[in-house]
């Protein structure tokens, strides 16, 4: 699974920083950072399904 | 928008007693939400006089969010505005209103900032006329700015309000919760009744955002009191509402004293950032404080009513809070979805055909957020409660480039508040009539509720 943040959509709602504080930070302004671009491991792929479902922006996407 | 009074106690500055309340440049302004007389062009009036029309009959031809009746009943109101096909409301009122009800219709409008300005985001009897503070800008800006203005005066509010600088507060938010439900004084259980919005729910949002403005606390139901006049009189005439003028006067104090005694909080925050190397003029301080303190106080205590009025009808919801805390973390979030508190506003920007519907210049847009938090097009079984939902975009804090600034502080508080309440107060039930807000923000304003035994 490859994960894929766009930071122009991330409004800062800080869902996925919540849901996956193992997959995501956030800078001093708010906005989403992904900790490590692209493969997710296997036992952090949940979390992943988590933050992408719950971003209003749809601003992280999955794909296998 | 003068700039041409001067504060005249200002030879006194050495002297922080010396700021008389409305002595700031700032008071000057009366333009915060328009309120200056008629004919300035700085207001307009709307040819819109509420006792022509009486109470909503047909919500999609005469919808009024300011009708007694809508925020009792507003998903009954959206529910039936979607299952008749009507995505989009209309009224005639506050000189022609449109109110999309779908989730689509409201995410579009969230992100078209170029037909739609947030120069005026409470509908009301006036809207900003030619020479009000331009739309980039607005009154209280970032919340009143369109781009790209916008992105650089949130900019500068964004990092006190980003989680780090945020969640340190949890302690004393606790510590306030705590306090609250002591105050409530000797509990019997099955007798005692307690209003858990007027002795809980609205003290806490004021007090920690006049704390973190550095306000004093005693000031707190002077801030409440600015609140109904911005948000719950919209139907009076400009000029009468005077409790914006007090607010405008108040600020202006603060910020004098701010100017004489800086200290670690956000007005000093706000009158020592820069942006592009210049301090903020007070104008842009003051609509900011004024912004900070609205926006903070009533919309979180709605949520925190709303929640504990769910929670007073579902055993079943309050069991699970108690046998599985950690459904906190999804249960916050479908208190936020299914009794999101604000409806924000925008004004039509240039003549627009929105799907057919014809809005004009100035018309308002009504953007309410909870209906499009219920649409069944975005939300499965969307009118029913799932303290467990695990796929949850809701839009509780706005769509794009104004989401809720408050965000993060807002969800600790009401995280907090339930979490508290719930501890202190295992079981409740509904004692008599819930009085809803009226107006933008959705929320009790008296909830009467009997604390019953563990």
């Amino acid at each position: 699974m490859q994960i894929h943040l766009d930071a122009e959509k991330c409004q800062g709602h800080n869902r996925c920083y919540a849901l996956a504080p193992e997959l995501f930070d956030v800078d001093d302004f708010g906005q989403a950072v992904l900790l490590e671009e692209g493969d997710v491991p296997a036992d952090l792929q949940e979390k992943a399904r988590l933050a992408a479902a719950n971003c209003p922006e749809y601003a992280i996407t999955l794909t296998d | 928008m003068t700039d041409t009074v001067q504060n005249d106690t200002t030879t006194d500055a050495d002297d922080a007693t010396a700021s008389e309340p409305g002595s700031g440049r700032f008071a000057d302004r009366d333009t915060i939400f328009g309120d200056s007389p008629e004919g300035t062009d700085v207001w307009q009036r709307v040819p819109y006089n509420p006792d022509d029309y009486g109470p909503v009959e047909d919500f999609a031809t005469d919808f009024d969010h300011a009708d007694p009746d809508y925020n009792p009943n507003a998903p009954e109101v959206w529910k039936e505005l979607r299952e008749s096909g009507c995505p989009v409301a209309h009224s005639d009122r506050y000189g022609g209103m449109w109110t999309p009800i779908t989730h689509d219709t409201v995410h579009e409008i969230a992100y078209d900032t170029d037909h739609f300005t947030s120069r005026a985001v409470v509908v009301s009897v006036g809207r900003p006329g030619d020479l009000a503070m331009p739309a980039p800008i607005g009154g209280v800006p970032p919340i009143s700015s369109d781009p790209p203005f916008h992105g650089m005066a949130r900019r500068l509010l964004l990092p006190p309000f980003a989680p780090k600088q945020i969640e340190p507060w949890e302690d004393e938010v606790r510590v306030l919760c705590r306090r609250l439900l002591d105050e409530m004084g000797e509990i019997t259980p099955g007798e005692t009744v307690v209003d858990a919005a007027v002795q809980y729910a609205q003290h806490i949002p004021v007090n920690v955002i006049g704390r973190m403005l550095g306000f004093p606390e005693e000031d707190e139901d002077l801030f409440r009191r600015f609140v109904h006049e911005a948000l719950e009189t919209v139907n009076q005439e400009p000029g009468t509402r005077e409790g914006l003028e007090d607010l405008g006067k108040y600020i202006a104090a603060q910020i004098e004293d701010h100017r004489v005694n800086p200290r670690d909080d956000l007005t000093s925050y706000l009158m020592n950032v820069e942006l592009e190397g210049n301090k903020l003029s007070d104008d842009h301080v003051g609509g900011s404080i004024i912004l900070l303190l609205i926006a903070g106080i009533d919309t979180t205590w709605s949520a925190i009513g709303s929640s504990l009025w769910h929670l007073a009808q579902t055993p079943e919801d309050r069991q699970r809070l108690a046998d599985d805390p950690e459904v906190m973390t999804f249960a916050v979030e479908e208190f936020l979805r299914a009794y999101a508190p604000v409806t924000m506003a925008r004004l039509v920007a240039k003549d627009h055909d929105f799907h057919g519907c014809p809005m004009k210049k100035d018309d308002w847009v009504l953007l309410p957020f909870p209906a499009a938090n219920r649409d069944p097009k975005q939300f499965e079984d969307a009118d029913t409660f799932i303290i467990d939902r695990e796929v949850n975009r809701h839009a509780a804090f706005g769509l794009g480039i104004h989401r809720c600034l408050g965000s993060n502080l807002a969800r600790l508080e009401l995280r907090v508040a339930i979490e508290e309440f719930v501890a202190r107060f295992p079981n409740f039930e509904l004692a008599g009539d819930t009085r809803w807000s009226v107006g933008q923000i959705r929320g009790p304003r008296e909830l009467p509720v009997r604390i019953l035994a563990d």
